[in-house]
């Protein structure tokens, strides 16, 4: 565990009146495994909207690798570049085939030869296990490949941080299990990651922290051996009460 | 224990009858007697339009066989064509309509750089047909027939396409003049009629014009149906947009893609696509929009067919007239909506085509 590579301080965000955000502070190191739990509408999701810079905000800094998402423009995108986002419902392309899917940022934004991203578009794509769909276009996947393709190609843009915003959530049942074991995977490959997730497994065997969020704040964060069996606040035991 | 994997029963066309048009007495009787209607008016029209139809002669009383009297079209079938363009010269009218052909070909090619076929092909039918200063100059008063309405439809559309598409992105523009820009000019367009536009066109604006500038009145007249056109366009765009989840957006700013290549390669592929039929829709308008060209006295081929009724040797002829201007657009449209229909097929995203592996 070496510099830390997500710095989020007295961060405050509104939609409109809302007070969503309120004041966080969080810092995660390099290879650091952060799993968020919290209540739907806790914040979790927007929390990492606004690491990714999807979400503008308000009040706070978050620096990511060192680059201020609110710095000048050309920092601020450098530091959104540092980051990969997975989402909830995979939000592929249904233009494009997989493999253009994967290729096609690494094509127009890091100037990569078109030989050389696809090259490493199906490397990626054999690690997710769905290399023989490279042609496919994502209508004719099951979610879970979808969600893995949808992972190579974050995967493609070389980010130092992945966010995942419930990566499971959309998914049937049978399907959740592949997703998961990319995820695990992709974590003892070393990769720093934060996942919002509702899959305790998930928590308890990859995450070196687990963060309680609960109405816009941090409640919690702790070790995940310590978190679920021996919670300190009220609120993290009440909801740990209702999910387990 | 599987069960044994069959093909699904065929229907025949005999079950097919008895199930939808005479499965019971009531049924059987209301198909037989629209059965026999049908038939009746089919064999009105054909022996009309073809069994008793006169297809040549000089004036009204060469038809007497009491069918159509398609003479009235044939008579004059080079105006029906183009116009009062000069007899020597109807290559020209020729080759204009090839490159038209050559404007119109990149939705067959569909290749990034087949776009800027487009405009070339339609800068060149109109240089060959004006003549450019290399041929003979023919003012467009003497053009006219058919093909000025392919001429006006086609030049309309390519350029009321791009445009329309400029607009329906302004009128979602976060810049706010932009935006109130694209939703003023769509809102005055659509909110006059188009015949309105065109003599406000001819006869308005050459008073506010200085005098030594002054527009071909048929280039005046293609610019306002250009404009208005494009703000329909505008809104058939915009459909499309609205249909595309904020989810593609966000998923593109994720990897990087600033706005302008979120909108070229991931935003405007994906609502194209669903705007086809609209944007056919608007392109089918277009084309039957062209005959208000008789307000700057053009004649197309509907103003070809007036004049011959205006013709006393015509007299009488309307129906034959104005069926075979029906005739001439129907063919057209129907051309361009089978077009649209097999666009949106080859286009589709492909579905699955089985159980998921």
């Amino acid at each position: 565990m070496s510099a830390p590579i997500v710095e989020v301080s007295g961060l405050n965000k509104w939609f409109g009146d809302a007070h969503v955000l309120r004041g966080l502070d969080l810092t995660i190191k390099e290879g650091e495994r952060v799993v968020v739990l919290g209540p739907s509408g806790s914040g979790k999701s927007t929390l990492i909207r606004c690491v990714n810079g999807l979400e503008p905000f308000q009040e706070g800094a978050i620096r990511v690798a060192g680059a201020d998402l609110k710095g000048p423009r050309a920092e601020a995108e450098t530091a959104k570049r540092k980051t990969g986002m997975v989402f909830q419902s995979f939000n592929l392309f249904p233009h494009l085939s997989v493999l253009d899917n994967c290729t096609l940022a690494p094509i127009q934004v890091r100037k990569v030869p078109r030989r050389q991203a696809e090259a490493e578009a199906m490397t990626l794509l054999e690690r997710v296990r769905i290399a023989e769909h490279a042609r496919k276009y994502p209508a004719q996947l099951s979610g879970g490949q979808q969600q893995r393709a949808a992972i190579a190609r974050a995967l493609a843009m070389q980010p130092q941080i992945m966010l995942f915003d419930e990566p499971t959530s959309a998914l049937d049942p049978e399907m959740v299990g592949e997703v998961l074991e990319v995820m695990v995977e992709l974590a003892k490959a070393g990769m720093t990651m934060v996942v919002v997730t509702h899959e305790m497994g998930f928590a308890r065997q990859v995450a070196d922290r687990v963060v309680f969020m609960d109405e816009g704040e941090i409640v919690e964060a702790a070790a995940p051996e310590e978190f679920f069996t021996n919670p300190r606040e009220a609120r993290t035991r009440e909801f740990l009460s209702k999910i387990l | 224990m599987t069960a044994a994997v069959r093909k699904p029963p065929r229907r025949s066309f005999a079950d097919w009858a008895r199930a939808n048009l005479f499965a019971t007495r009531g049924d059987t009787v209301v198909s037989l007697v629209l059965l026999a209607l049908i038939a009746w008016g089919v064999w009105a029209a054909l022996d009309w339009a073809v069994l008793k139809a006169t297809w040549t002669g000089e004036g009204r009383e060469a038809c007497a066989a009491g069918g159509a009297c398609w003479a009235v079209v044939t008579a004059r079938w080079r105006q029906v064509v183009a116009g009062f363009y000069p007899e020597g010269h109807l290559w020209r009218v020729a080759l204009a309509m090839a490159f038209l052909a050559v404007a119109v070909s990149p939705v067959v090619i569909r290749k990034g750089w087949s776009f800027a076929l487009a405009p070339l092909g339609v800068v060149a039918a109109w240089a060959v047909l004006g003549g450019a200063n290399l041929l003979p100059r023919v003012p467009t008063e003497y053009w006219g027939g058919v093909f000025l309405n392919v001429l006006i439809g086609i030049t309309g559309s390519v350029f009321a396409l791009p445009l329309g598409i400029a607009l329906a992105l302004g009128r979602r523009s976060n810049l706010p003049v932009v935006k109130w820009l694209s939703v003023g000019f769509i809102e005055l367009v659509r909110g006059v009629p188009l015949i309105t536009l065109l003599f406000m066109a001819s006869v308005v604006l050459p008073l506010f014009t200085p005098a030594g500038l002054s527009f071909d009145k048929l280039v005046r007249a293609l610019i306002v149906i250009t404009l208005f056109e494009a703000a329909y366009m505008a809104e058939a765009v915009r459909g499309g947009l609205q249909a595309i989840p904020p989810g593609q957006r966000e998923a593109a700013r994720a990897l990087g893609l600033n706005p302008w290549m979120t909108t070229r390669l991931i935003v405007l592929p994906q609502a194209l696509r669903i705007s086809i039929p609209a944007i056919v829709n608007t392109f089918i308008g277009l084309f039957k929009d062209t005959t208000l060209v008789y307000v700057i006295a053009l004649l197309d081929v509907t103003g070809v067919m007036r004049q011959a009724l205006a013709d006393f040797a015509w007299q009488g002829s309307e129906a034959e007239a104005y069926v075979f201007v029906a005739l001439v657009f129907w063919i057209a449209c129907f051309a361009m909506s089978r077009w649209a229909a097999a666009l949106e097929k080859r286009g589709a995203a492909p579905r699955p085509v089985q159980e998921h592996a």
